[in-house]
């Protein structure tokens, strides 16, 4: 009896990911939204610059590497010239809440029906530890070498707080990969989010607070207890839209 | 003959698209191409397809990446200013291998520059259209007409060599009206698109869209490859015209609106007894290059007359190795050159020794 192997949407090809990343727990996730709802074959998965820009190897679906940034605008070319297809982008912190900021929101507003997987780590990890829309007041980053200064580099951004101002966005969720129930409830939002497209009501947006061991200068295990401490005080966790619940009602 | 319409550049480029089962247009407002948008927003509703305006030029390039991922015929168009913010994505579609038709009437710069007719975006289009190694075809229609024939010639171009096609027109072209026939053309046979991200269905392993290769090795191979198709293109789909050139002792070499310009300077220069004659390329990336060096044996010198201030006159000294004189002549900053001014530089050329 199998009691557990690697979702089919994944492929073989191993992640290049640091130890103690979160990037390949977040992956998981979304293949096995994937294969649990059999549409591998009908999905095509869009990757921009960044950590994950190797997306295309590890997953088993079609799949885009987009310039930095413009992976919601490819995104929108690619279902609005096939509507019947799934479409999710997989972006980081830097690509969505800095450069992409004009197409994160315009995907938003015009309420595209695709899923963005938003992984929130604070800082840039493919160029080695820079400062990040998202990086904490105070946080040390290799361009913020004294702590992130309001009055110099200005405030973090919180997207799912941004977003869910927007019409167009259906589901706006901000979760955790830190421990195993927030692992649970990361999968649940992620599948919700793939069902909302399913149900051509508008945008679903996951942020995932992620952790980056390598750039952060701390042990995977420490890395997850400066989530905890730290980021979740500035991203509370929890859904930030459902048009499901406002229409129940 | 088909119908005959009456109809501005900008709409017939719009139009041509349509008919060549182009379903996707993504743009944003510039001048002086917006009346091609607008065509779009009117007609693509009607006929199954979709216009769509984006947040920018930026977003409007990127979604013609991932339409044209899916193996779908897509066309955006801008005017200069817009090219520039569209160079990133199309730097991209190079190198992903997509084909895509993108429309560039053009107007006078740098900077904000004018809304008036230039071609100071040559250099841009047939050698930097963004960053890498890399090129995108280059047509040039000089009518109303020749766009009917040519924006269905660049998306059946773009399809089989698989890169982005640019139709390079100007202010003029896209604002004056024309009368066009927009009669089929042949139809060139189109390879599979075997390649397109439009799920895999259970039936291949996934297709990827990619233009990042990390081992510099691995990527010197796909460059190489992407020369060679760009050899092929040289070999097979240089288009151009002459006119009077067999007995030319000067010959105009001129391209889009100009080209018409320069057509009556020679007809005003042979009523004067110099046989000057007109070279007009039509594909300005691949250059007819062979076609003029074998013009520059028969003939003294060139003129290459451009809306710039001396683009296109280098590469006519390359495609000719300097074996014979190239000068220029040129107007800029939107400013379109008279067929009198055209023919008092062929007169100070030929200094009486034509």
């Amino acid at each position: 009896m199998t009691v557990f192997e690697k979702p089919h949407a994944l492929t073989d090809t191993p992640f290049h990911y640091c130890p103690g990343c979160t990037h390949g727990i977040i992956h998981r996730l979304v293949a096995e939204v994937i294969d649990e709802l059999g549409v591998e074959d009908t999905t095509v998965g869009i990757a921009p610059v960044g950590c994950s820009v190797f997306a295309y190897n590890y997953f088993n679906c079609d799949m885009i590497e987009a310039p930095h940034g413009r992976a919601p605008a490819v995104a929108t070319g690619v279902k609005r010239a096939n509507p019947d297809l799934t479409v999710f982008t997989y972006q980081g912190d830097g690509d969505l809440a800095a450069i992409g900021t004009a197409e994160t929101v315009h995907v938003g507003a015009r309420g595209e029906n695709i899923t963005i997987i938003f992984v929130n780590n604070a800082i840039y990890g493919m160029t080695g530890g820079q400062m990040a829309p998202t990086t904490l007041l105070g946080q040390v980053s290799t361009t913020s070498p004294y702590g992130r200064i309001k009055e110099i580099q200005g405030n973090p951004i919180r997207v799912c707080e941004m977003v869910s101002t927007l019409d167009g966005v259906a589901y706006a969720e901000r979760v955790s990969v830190d421990c195993v129930p927030n692992i649970r409830k990361a999968k649940a939002a992620i599948k919700k989010g793939f069902e909302m497209q399913k149900n051509k009501k508008g945008l679903s947006i996951i942020e995932v607070l992620s952790t980056c061991p390598t750039n952060w200068g701390l042990s995977p295990e420490k890395s997850l207890e400066w989530l905890r401490e730290n980021m979740m005080a500035h991203y509370p966790l929890g859904v930030y839209k459902d048009v499901s619940k406002e229409e129940a009602k | 003959m088909g119908e005959k319409l009456l109809m501005k550049g900008n709409e017939a480029i719009a139009e041509a698209a349509i008919r060549s089962g182009c379903k996707l247009f993504f743009g944003y407002p510039i001048t002086p191409q917006t009346e091609l948008a607008e065509y779009m927003a009117k007609q693509m509703p009607k006929r199954g397809g979709l216009s769509l305006q984006a947040e920018s030029e930026i977003a409007a390039i990127n979604m013609v990446l991932g339409a044209a991922s899916t193996g779908a015929r897509v066309i955006t168009s801008s005017s200069s200013p817009g090219i520039s913010l569209k160079c990133e994505g199309i730097s991209y579609i190079i190198g992903s291998d997509l084909p895509c038709v993108i429309v560039n009437v053009q107007r006078g710069g740098p900077g904000l520059g004018g809304i008036q007719p230039a071609q100071s975006d040559y250099n841009q289009a047939t050698k930097a259209l963004g960053h890498g190694d890399g090129h995108a075809i280059v047509l040039a229609p000089n009518s109303v007409q020749e766009i009917a024939t040519l924006v269905g010639e660049a998306f059946d171009l773009a399809d089989i060599y698989r890169m982005p096609c640019m139709i390079l027109a100007d202010g003029a072209l896209g604002q004056m009206m024309e009368p066009v026939d927009f009669e089929a053309k042949p139809a060139r046979e189109i390879p599979a698109k075997d390649w397109a991200c439009c799920g895999h269905g259970g039936k291949r392993v996934h297709n990827i869209v990619n233009s990042l290769y990390i081992e510099p090795d691995q990527l010197e191979k796909i460059v190489l490859e992407r020369f060679e198709r760009y050899k092929k293109l040289e070999e097979n789909e240089v288009k151009y015209e002459e006119y009077l050139t067999e007995d030319a002792d000067i010959v105009l070499v001129a391209y889009g609106i100009t080209a018409r310009i320069a057509k009556t300077a020679v007809r005003n220069a042979r009523k004067k007894g110099i046989k000057a004659g007109l070279f007009r390329p039509i594909t300005l990336y691949p250059f007819p290059k062979k076609e003029l060096n074998a013009l520059a044996d028969k003939t003294n010198c060139f003129l290459s007359v451009e809306m710039n201030m001396g683009q296109m006159v280098n590469d006519i000294k390359l495609a000719i190795n300097c074996k014979k004189d190239v000068y220029h002549y040129g107007r800029t900053g939107g400013m379109i050159p008279s067929p009198e001014e055209i023919l008092a530089k062929i007169e100070e050329i030929s200094g009486g020794n034509a």
